[in-house]
């Protein structure tokens, strides 16, 4: 049993810089508690029931538009562990900044040949790779001239569900970075940059694809139950 | 090393939904099937129609992942109303030789929240509740927001409050 508080570095709840958090965000402080077997367990995504998809950059058959990148990096914990299996979810929009999705009206063309979805396992070295097309930015209604930069939704579960976490990649020198109240919530400089993807010609492929590196680092396990007496 | 931070999960969220991950028990035999549902408004008391809400919880034996996978995932519609299928859990050993109540963990991820937001359903009338070392922690006057109620045979609501009077109860674990 150990208190495990709220990262710090984290964004405010309430944001003033983004409207949405407004009216969402709770006026009362959390409740910490301490971790038991609820929040040390997760759910198990077993690659057989739940098959991993790699590659964005084809669907149907078909090669989508956009420059093809390769985007790969390891899921660590706070002490530096691997977190091996954890499963992360992708999605982004499309090379011209759009969703598939049904509330993105956004007037810039679909792809067709582009869904924007992924899920991989991370191995047990904690490392995992994607192959997908860079997005685009596209404006959203937060303010005059507001757009998002290009950046790509990660989810992931991993070996206990407080360590579960929802983020968003963005990329290397993007100049809309410093203008977007989402990603400069995160008080601390040093704590944004690691939403930042690196360029990385390690990931790239000759002749192919461009890579990039993103390491995500999630809480730690917290306490075992085994102190309790509660081996499971 | 520093944890990478939550950014919010966005309207676009739904790309990777999987609408019958909703149903715990699409692969599941022998449980009572039990509706925990609820609304999620904001502090203008308008729906959430864009969140997403997971849940995880033990299965009837107590255990997690024993058999039972326990997680469910589930968008909310135009009215702000999230609905899992599932079955009621067993209570869960807690700290020390304390015995926590049943109960399923319900995560809010939406638009508008920097990172997701975390309670704990609990079933009214529960005589477990009254000992439960968690909902010990949280004032009496706020307990209410974690209590879901039975509307229905076999259905539980739980409307979340994200802001303002009434406000849900939320657990930083």
């Amino acid at each position: 049993m150990t208190e495990c508080p709220r990262p710090q570095g984290w964004a405010p709840m309430d944001s003033p810089g983004y409207g949405s958090t407004a009216r969402r965000h709770a006026t009362h402080a959390p409740i910490a508690i301490p971790h038991t077997l609820t929040e040390t367990s997760a759910p198990r995504f077993l690659p057989g029931a739940y098959p991993a998809s790699a590659d964005m950059s084809v669907h149907g058959g078909h090669a989508s538009m956009g420059e093809r990148i390769i985007v790969g990096g390891r899921v660590l914990d706070e002490d530096g562990r691997p977190v091996r299996g954890a499963m992360l979810e992708i999605w982004q929009a499309n090379a011209a900044g759009r969703y598939h999705h049904i509330r993105d009206q956004h007037d810039a063309p679909l792809d067709p040949h582009f869904a924007g979805t992924a899920r991989v396992f991370a191995d047990d070295d904690g490392s995992w790779q994607i192959t997908t097309i860079r997005p685009g930015a596209y404006p959203w209604g937060n303010h005059p001239k507001a757009w998002r930069p290009m950046h790509i939704h990660f989810g992931l579960m991993g070996h206990g569900f407080a360590q579960r976490l929802v983020t968003q990649m963005y990329f290397p020198g993007d100049p809309l970075l410093p203008l977007d109240p989402v990603f400069n919530a995160i008080p601390d400089a040093a704590a944004r940059e690691l939403l930042v993807a690196k360029f990385d010609l390690d990931h790239a492929v000759e002749n192919w694809a461009l890579g990039y590196r993103f390491d995500i680092v999630l809480r730690g396990r917290g306490a075992t139950p085994m102190e309790d007496g509660h081996a499971h | 090393m520093h944890t990478s931070p939550s950014q919010t999960a966005g309207p676009y969220w739904h790309l990777i939904d999987q609408p019958e991950w909703a149903d715990l028990l699409r692969d599941q035999q022998g449980h009572a099937p039990l509706t925990l549902t609820g609304r999620i408004t904001d502090g203008d008391g308008m729906p959430c129609g864009d969140a997403m809400v997971e849940m995880w919880q033990a299965g009837p034996d107590g255990a997690y992942g024993n058999g039972f996978h326990g997680f469910g995932r589930c968008a909310t519609d135009a009215d702000g109303v999230f609905r899992f299928t599932t079955t009621r859990p067993g209570p869960v050993p807690g700290p020390g030789n304390s015995l926590q109540a049943p109960h399923v963990t319900l995560s809010i991820f939406a638009r508008g929240l920097m990172h997701h937001v975390t309670t704990r359903a609990y079933f009214e009338a529960e005589p477990l509740n009254d000992a439960d070392p968690i909902l010990a922690l949280v004032p009496q006057t706020r307990r209410h927001t974690m209590l879901a109620r039975q509307t229905a045979p076999g259905v539980w609501t739980l409307d979340i409050r994200l802001q303002g009077a009434g406000e849900t109860v939320f657990l930083d674990i």
